[in-house]
């Protein structure tokens, strides 16, 4: 009785003829509530991923600070971690990885944008989503099996005779390389290109290809000089995406790259990268700070793509909100 | 002669133009291609691998040839078991919140972030669930294993179920509210059944993306040589099989490296179309 008098106060006197508990009895609120909590929990577990690498990887951060990130020697049983080879061989082979499939992918996404017909378009773009659907491990095994061999036997002895005397192709090569990683990454990447920029490239308004067609230009010009153009935020967009996945990418590229802790300027030669030493020594890592080194490793992963994937999102947001007046 | 030279630029032009999208065409050839070569090879060095014994034996030890990866396939179907418990009803609730009850702030934050959380590295997740479950249980676990791999559905089951239930038209649920239901009475009865078909494609999704991730298991299910009799023990897993035995010198687990990769991908390519192409295709809230 108490609390219904209380509850009619506090609604005010232009509140909803309804009363709260009125309204819970219908359940809505209950719903809105208990749905809005599961919901949430996408919040807590991204707060929680935060706490959880940051707390577990305080002992290295007091310890080394930032020459955690500029020392080259990782030796555990000293305790020495100077995680610079893996920044390294994180980087080197998502540019790699990057500078063989960005092309690839845009050719593929323009032709299917603007070139193959509907129908066409469609089903090629369902099966370019199943790639994107294969199991990282896959890659990986193909990698082993397939890549690797080829870069040993082919690429690499073919890349030293004709461009030996530049430092990235030099030196023996064994298969298992940066350039290998390389390869795979470009391979899985690509998906994620095609499908975001083939729809922002199919946002682009009719009139601007209409507009560049009436005033003489060829299709490849209205294509390269006004399509593309128009949707470079939303390319743009997609390329942060993929290289946020080469970055984090830990099985395909641990089954190719070598896993040596070096580095080298050589493509040819075999190194490490950040996702793979966590992969390969979490299990076997003694002693607190030993872990703990790994765990503060998961955490740069963890900033860097998230920042990557962030500022992806909001440029193909900005795009499809610029083409989506048609 | 200008007329002339006109014409000449004009061919140069067009032949370029012709060019350029040719390679264009090419790109979209190579990366169309790249998916029927994993396909044949998987198949023809799977194909000639796999038995009987792959589904019914336990591995053998390092030398015996033969043996199979019973364990590993029952272990991962536990695996995504687990993984749907915590996936799945938190997914398709917070997907209802989103879709239903949630105002555009409050949508634009969740779905932000959703989209983040789905970006980040799975090897991340995997020392969460190492932190949360692992480091107080002392062991590696199935439960372990199905924490991180839930934890990775629910932003693609929740995104997507959310898309789906937005396909429901607005007129569906207006004609249920002049009626006097309540809102939740209309979701439960009138918007969850029009979009059964696309929730169901959306968990299919969401189980396929982690049926082969690997590296959140590698330090929270670990593997198992043996069956793993219920949750807290180690358990092998198919991808995580697969990355083991490849890794390894011996051609005999190379074989069944390749058997076991094919029965994966089969897995997950399978499930994939059954969602995308033979639910969704009925459904009458396709998203996009």
């Amino acid at each position: 009785m108490a609390t219904a008098t209380t509850a009619g106060k506090s609604a005010g006197p232009r509140a909803a003829p309804r009363s709260f508990s009125a309204r819970l009895m219908d359940g809505d609120q209950v719903a809105h509530l208990i749905t809005f909590i599961f919901a949430a929990s996408i919040m807590l577990i991204t707060v929680l991923l935060v706490i959880v690498l940051w707390n577990h990887s305080v002992l290295p951060r007091n310890k080394f600070g930032l020459s955690f990130f500029t020392g080259r020697v990782w030796d555990p049983v000293a305790e020495q971690f100077g995680a610079l080879p893996f920044v390294y061989g994180t980087l080197v082979t998502s540019a790699l990885s990057l500078i063989i499939g960005v092309p690839l992918g845009l050719g593929a996404a323009i032709f299917l944008a603007e070139l193959a017909p509907p129908k066409i378009s469609d089903g090629l773009t369902f099966i370019i989503e199943l790639l994107a659907a294969v199991p990282s491990v896959i890659y990986g095994l193909l990698g082993i099996f397939v890549v690797v061999p080829f870069v040993r036997t082919g690429l690499a002895p073919w890349l030293i005779r004709h461009f030996g005397f530049l430092p990235i192709f030099k030196g023996p090569c064994y298969g298992v390389s940066f350039l290998a990683a390389g390869l795979v990454l470009a391979i899985m990447i690509v998906p994620f290109i095609v499908s975001v920029s083939r729809e922002v490239l199919l946002a682009v308004p009719r009139d601007q290809r209409e507009a560049a067609l009436a005033l003489g230009s060829t299709r490849w010009e209205s294509t390269w000089k006004v399509v593309v153009p128009f949707a470079t935020t939303g390319i743009l967009g997609s390329v942060f995406l993929a290289m946020a996945r080469a970055l984090g990418e830990t099985m395909a590229v641990t089954m190719v790259v070598g896993n040596v802790t070096e580095i080298k300027t050589s493509l040819l030669a075999p190194g490490y990268s950040i996702a793979a030493v966590i992969a390969n020594e979490f299990t076997e890592a003694t002693g607190e700070i030993y872990l703990q080194a790994l765990v503060e490793l998961g955490l740069v992963l963890f900033l860097v793509t998230f920042v990557l994937n962030g500022l992806a999102r909001l440029l193909i947001l900005f795009t499809a909100q610029r083409g989506g007046t048609t | 002669m200008s007329a002339w030279a006109g014409s000449a630029h004009l061919k140069i032009r067009h032949g370029i133009s012709y060019f350029m999208l040719g390679l264009a065409g090419l790109c979209a050839l190579v990366v169309v291609g790249a998916l029927f070569y994993i396909l044949g090879y998987l198949m023809k060095n799977g194909g000639t691998s796999i038995n009987l014994d792959f589904f019914t034996q336990l591995p053998k030890p390092v030398g015996e040839t033969g043996g199979g990866m019973a364990n590993a396939i029952v272990g991962s179907m536990k695996l995504l078991l687990l993984a749907s418990l915590i996936g799945v009803p938190v997914g398709v609730i917070g997907g209802i919140y989103m879709a239903e009850f949630s105002g555009k702030i409050s949508a634009f934050i969740l779905q932000y972030t959703a989209d983040l959380l789905n970006g980040v590295p799975s090897i991340v997740i995997g020392i969460l669930a190492y932190t949360l479950v692992v480091l107080p249980m002392k062991h590696f676990s199935a439960i372990a294993g199905g924490f991180a791999l839930g934890i990775m559905m629910i932003p693609i089951t929740l995104r997507s179920t959310e898309e789906f239930l937005r396909g429901v038209p607005l007129a569906l649920r207006e004609g249920s509210m002049a009626l006097g239901a309540s809102k939740w009475r209309t979701i439960v009865s009138v918007v969850l059944p029009a979009a059964y078909r696309g929730i169901l494609t959306a968990i299919l999704l969401s189980l396929a993306r982690v049926a082969g991730e690997t590296a959140p298991l590698l330090f929270t299910a670990l593997n198992n040589r043996y069956w793993s009799p219920g949750w807290n023990q180690p358990i092998a897993s198919l991808p995580y099989m697969v990355w083991n035995y490849a890794i390894s010198p011996y051609d005999d687990w190379h074989r069944q490296a390749w058997a076991a990769g094919l029965v994966l991908l089969a897995m997950v390519l399978l499930t994939n179309i059954v969602a995308r192409v033979v639910l969704a295709r009925g459904s009458n809230a396709m998203p996009r």
